[in-house]
């Protein structure tokens, strides 16, 4: 299985990255050699076998429900690239009707 | 012979020192420095250094022990970072320009433990970005360089702590092991590295990479600095919920019981053309030495490892791709402009991650992605369980498992960037512990015949089994000599 342009493009929309024609043919040909090595492991008969989610076997991990410092609101907003009214400023994201 | 100069020392030996009034914490201190600023030119290793604030730290430790009120053994011997961890002030930026000019708001917990342990913060340490990588050479700044052989790489992606470290620059540095890279350097520099149990140290303050496989771990250069600085931080925190409830061990405890009569098993998988001759040569060494220490030694068969390459290249840069989602541009880090916001958070990410860093993130997105979860990620994590069951059934019969840390020593920079495939290859011995969650460690065993160049044992153990795992690398390294010797330090 080869990965695509269109694949390329696909996936570079849903991470969110912004690549250039250089990249994206690069990376097209990257994926495919990597996935290409990677996607050997779906050549094994893996039926039955139950995956791993966690090495340990821990159990949910619960605390009493107390209130304890965190991080104030300036702290919080210290190293934004903006903010306003505390809180963070971003560009438009709904249209005005 | 004369002692070797105070900033070669192992920090137990420091510890000494100061204990018997032979020595301030500002005297190291400031001999630290010295030696960081001779080093530096030849290995840049560091992407932010703390001197002042580690002389404040360091009168500081001074006077509590003159009032006879030291925190630990170890108050007042710093301590460096790999700029992974978050450092309350100082600036932190995993290695990439995503994070450039980020002061955190709050310590990692390594970081807070070993400050209450009175160790002053000593520098933040070059890595590959989001510790993607085994050479350093993406990081988003600067490649860092092996003080053995400064045209090779110190590996990584902990490289710039070990290279400090391997350089008697600083006692002793902290590091991360997602896939090998707390070990891989350690062994490429010669030094000792260990990656505990999954779950010992908290991740809390650790910037995450692949959350199921991140473990922090010391470089050293002795095995009981290694045992000092894992236990200090060790132990369970309520603020990551994926750490281990169980109280920490003091490692130092019976450090020097010896391993007569223990099983150690010898890959069998990993014997032949897979490593350097040179480096074959040395574990070969190795294995001989362990028996002769009283060990007896036996073939194990670990089938499932050829397949945690594979594994590995799915589920790391899955979680990463997760994990990474964060960095964009609304929070901390720069922005790029553009008039909505998904253009800002698009141009903000292609700009800010290297280009390992969108690799990953792309197999990653590409792998978690409709369609393809089962086929891929779903796979990987039975593959995991291969791996887990080959593991649990080899330590039925032997204690410990050994085998090279890295097949090759330290690679030219360079050499390796254009095929990302090779660059990976190169984690072979190292991503099945990860994979596992079990404990494992590198440690010294000479250089290779063929280039001079350092070569590492790793040391593998059950989940939880650090004590073995590390008698036995303390006993190796006693009868060696080669870290305590002039040949066990580069010529730098």
């Amino acid at each position: 299985m080869g990965i695509d342009r269109a694949a390329v493009d696909h996936v570079a929309r849903l991470a969110r990255l912004a690549l250039d024609d250089d990249e994206r043919d690069r990376m097209r040909a990257e994926l495919d050699d990597i996935l290409g090595h990677a996607g050997r492991i779906q050549a094994l008969d893996l039926d039955g076998v139950e995956p791993t989610l966690h090495p340990l076997p821990l159990v949910n991990a619960s605390r009493p429900d107390e209130i304890t410092p965190s991080l104030s609101q300036s702290d919080a907003l210290r190293s934004a690239p903006e903010a306003e009214d505390g809180r963070f400023r971003v560009p438009r994201i709904i249209e005005d009707a | 012979m004369t002692p070797p100069a105070l900033h070669w020392r192992p920090a137990t030996e420091l510890a000494a020192g100061l204990d018997a009034g032979d020595l301030t914490s500002v005297e190291l201190t400031e001999a630290i420095i010295r030696r960081c600023d001779d080093v530096e030119p030849h290995i840049a290793a560091f992407l932010q250094r703390t001197d002042e604030r580690a002389l404040t730290g360091a009168a500081a430790a001074d006077a509590r022990r003159a009032r006879g009120e030291a925190l630990t053994p170890w108050d007042g011997i710093p301590v460096a970072y790999k700029d992974i961890f978050v450092t309350r002030d100082v600036p932190t930026t995993a290695g990439s320009r995503i994070l450039e000019r980020w002061v955190p708001p709050y310590d990692a917990t390594v970081v807070e433990r070993c400050s209450a342990a009175g160790m002053p913060l000593f520098g933040k340490t070059n890595l590959d970005q989001f510790a993607m990588g085994s050479s350093t050479e993406h990081s988003g700044f600067h490649p860092s360089r092996n003080p053995w052989d400064p045209a090779r790489v110190p590996g990584g992606s902990s490289g710039g702590s070990a290279a400090l470290v391997a350089a008697g620059a600083v006692p002793w540095a902290w590091g991360t092991d997602t896939g090998g890279s707390v070990r891989q350097p350690a062994a490429l520099c010669g030094i000792v590295g260990a990656k505990p149990t999954y779950g010992l140290v908290s991740r809390y303050g650790m910037v995450a990479f692949a959350s199921s496989l991140d473990q922090a771990g010391p470089l050293t250069r002795s095995v009981e600095d290694a045992a000092a600085l894992l236990s200090t931080a060790a132990g369970h925190d309520p603020r990551d919920s994926t750490s281990i409830r169980d109280g920490a061990p003091n490692l130092l405890e019976g450090l020097g019981e010896g391993i007569a009569g223990k099983r150690i098993g010898v890959v069998e998988e990993f014997g032949g053309e897979g490593s350097q001759p040179g480096v074959r040569a040395r574990v070969d060494d190795a294995y001989g030495r362990l028996e002769r220490l009283g060990a007896v030694l036996e073939e194990v068969s670990l089938p499932s490892f050829e397949h945690a390459i594979p594994a590995y290249y799915l589920i790391a840069p899955a979680e990463a791709s997760s994990n990474l989602a964060r960095y964009d541009g609304v929070r901390y880090g720069p922005r790029r402009v553009a008039t909505d916001i998904v253009a800002m958070n698009s141009k903000t990410r292609a700009d800010g991650f290297g280009a390992e860093v969108k690799r990953r993130i792309m197999i990653g997105t590409y792998a978690l992605s409709a369609g393809y979860y089962d086929a891929y990620y779903g796979k990987a994590q039975k593959v995991r369980t291969l791996i887990v069951e080959d593991l649990k059934r080899a330590f039925q019969r032997v204690d410990l498992i050994v085998c090279p840390t890295s097949p090759t020593t330290a690679f030219k920079l360079g050499e390796r960037t254009a095929d990302p495939l090779s660059m990976y290859l190169s984690d072979v011995y190292t991503v099945p512990v990860n994979l596992a969650g079990v404990p494992a460690m590198s440690v010294p065993c000479g250089t290779s015949p063929d280039d001079g160049l350092p070569v590492g044992l790793q040391i593998i153990a059950p989940v939880l089994d650090e004590r073995s795992m590390f008698q036995a690398a303390y006993a190796f390294e006693q009868d060696l000599g080669w870290a305590e010797s002039d040949e066990g330090r580069p010529n730098l």
